[in-house]
């Protein structure tokens, strides 16, 4: 597999705050993280996991706050640069598995790796043909997998990604989040389960 | 243009599957214009009077019935948020989709209409003008639907709040619609200046349409 091309990057959070429904979930949080570098996100139910990792990807406005990636492509914004893998997987249950990937990897764009080579990497070669809607809830996180390894970015942003997967599912998941890093790729986790990989602890929300 | 492309060509795949919305509306609109003679009766005059209204009426009422799915499936698979992550402009990808719900489920309207026409009396070159006339306004109709379609996301209360929205907005459209068709048929109007607006209608939505509903999804963005 080729790398990503890029140098190394760097992502960082300043005074971050984060108001959601006129709810201060959290302020002034500080955070960093590298290239080949994991950050598991924890706290307890409703500190803001998921609303950090929605930050990060553009998909909220943060209250107060930077949130900046250095390093990376300077043509692109940082959403631009991040997969974010969140609980709903945006599979449509019409199009097949195969049909599901190309999607994606033709709207995402940008450098691409294989989309069958990514489909036999997560186990799912067997249903390419199958209409999304007969997979099983692991088997539909395994061809979200399939999407981080088409599209590659260089962060990435999961939240609670071993949900649904099998032992077998999370040693495999564990597998490509170690490329992901050893290609100079980025982590960043919200979980409460153990990640399966090294990875550094961000904690948020006052301890319960 | 890959991009647009295979987000147009997505959306038309599940629209044409079996659950997509393409086929509903073309239903919709054969049953409104079937019962309509039984309805008003057997005055063969005043159905091909009444004729491109009802079928105006009945292309109206179909395209809402689907427009508010639009952006709702996307929004509740998550799909939405990796479109407003991606590096397609917002507003490219709306104008995207919005080409492909007129193509899976507009098109499909005007190519009913001229077997409808006959249902309704009408002579070719009425049902021609009608179906024109459609050509020429759905876009309309589907432009500013998306509008509304993208403010049920943002709001969360779904179908009627955009029903309420829409309708205001289309009636213009319909007006002139039906103003052109009847000009063909009973005069004293001429064709062109009531189709010129119609298709001015079009025009002005085919820009507001997609800046509209992308800054609507963006203010939404939770």
């Amino acid at each position: 597999m080729s790398g990503l091309g890029h140098g190394k990057i760097q992502l960082s959070g300043r005074g971050v705050a984060c108001v959601r429904g006129g709810r201060e979930v959290f302020s002034g949080l500080d955070f960093e993280a590298a290239s080949g570098e994991a950050v598991a996100v924890v706290g307890r139910n409703g500190s803001g996991k998921t609303s950090l990792l929605r930050l990060i990807a553009g998909l909220l406005v943060p209250a107060g706050g930077t949130i900046a990636l250095e390093g990376g492509d300077a043509e692109l914004t940082l959403p631009e640069q991040c997969h974010y893998l969140g609980h709903r997987d945006a599979l449509k249950p019409a199009l097949s598995v195969a049909e599901n990937l190309s999607f994606w990897a033709d709207f995402l764009g940008g450098a691409r790796g294989d989309a069958t080579e990514s489909l036999a990497t997560v186990g799912l070669e067997h249903a390419t043909h199958l209409p999304a809607g007969f997979l099983s809830a692991g088997q539909r996180r395994r061809l979200s997998l399939a999407r981080l390894l088409t599209v590659r970015r260089p962060v990435w942003l999961l939240d609670e990604p071993t949900n649904a997967l099998d032992v077998a599912g999370q040693e495999m998941f564990g597998g490509l989040m170690r490329e992901h890093l050893s290609r100079g790729g980025m982590i960043v986790a919200a979980t409460h389960a153990p990640l399966g990989i090294e990875s550094r602890e961000l904690r948020i929300g006052r301890a319960a | 243009m890959t991009a647009l492309f295979a987000l147009v060509r997505r959306d038309i795949r599940i629209a044409l599957r079996v659950g997509g919305g393409a086929l509903i509306g073309v239903l919709f609109f054969l049953t409104v214009v079937v019962l309509m003679p039984f309805a008003v009766g057997p005055d063969l005059a005043l159905l091909s009077r009444l004729g491109p209204a009802i079928l105006w009426l009945g292309a109206l009422l179909a395209s809402l019935l689907t427009l508010d799915r639009m952006f709702m499936a996307d929004h509740e698979d998550g799909s939405l948020d990796l479109i407003t992550m991606s590096r397609t402009p917002l507003e490219l990808a709306c104008a995207a989709k919005a080409l492909a719900h007129w193509l899976a489920a507009g098109l499909p309207l005007i190519v009913a209409t001229p077997v409808l026409g006959l249902l309704l009396n009408l002579d070719m070159v009425a049902t021609g003008a009608v179906a024109l006339t459609l050509l020429a306004g759905t876009p309309a109709l589907t432009f500013t639907g998306m509008i509304g379609a993208a403010l049920a996301v943002t709001l969360h209360r779904g179908g009627l709040l955009m029903a309420v929205l829409v309708l205001p907005l289309s009636i213009p459209v319909l007006i002139f619609g039906v103003a052109a068709s009847q000009a063909v048929i009973v005069g004293p109007m001429t064709f062109g200046a009531p189709f010129s607006i119609l298709c001015a209608l079009s025009l002005v939505s085919l820009v507001i349409g997609p800046f509209a509903a992308a800054a609507s999804l963006r203010q939404g963005l939770d």
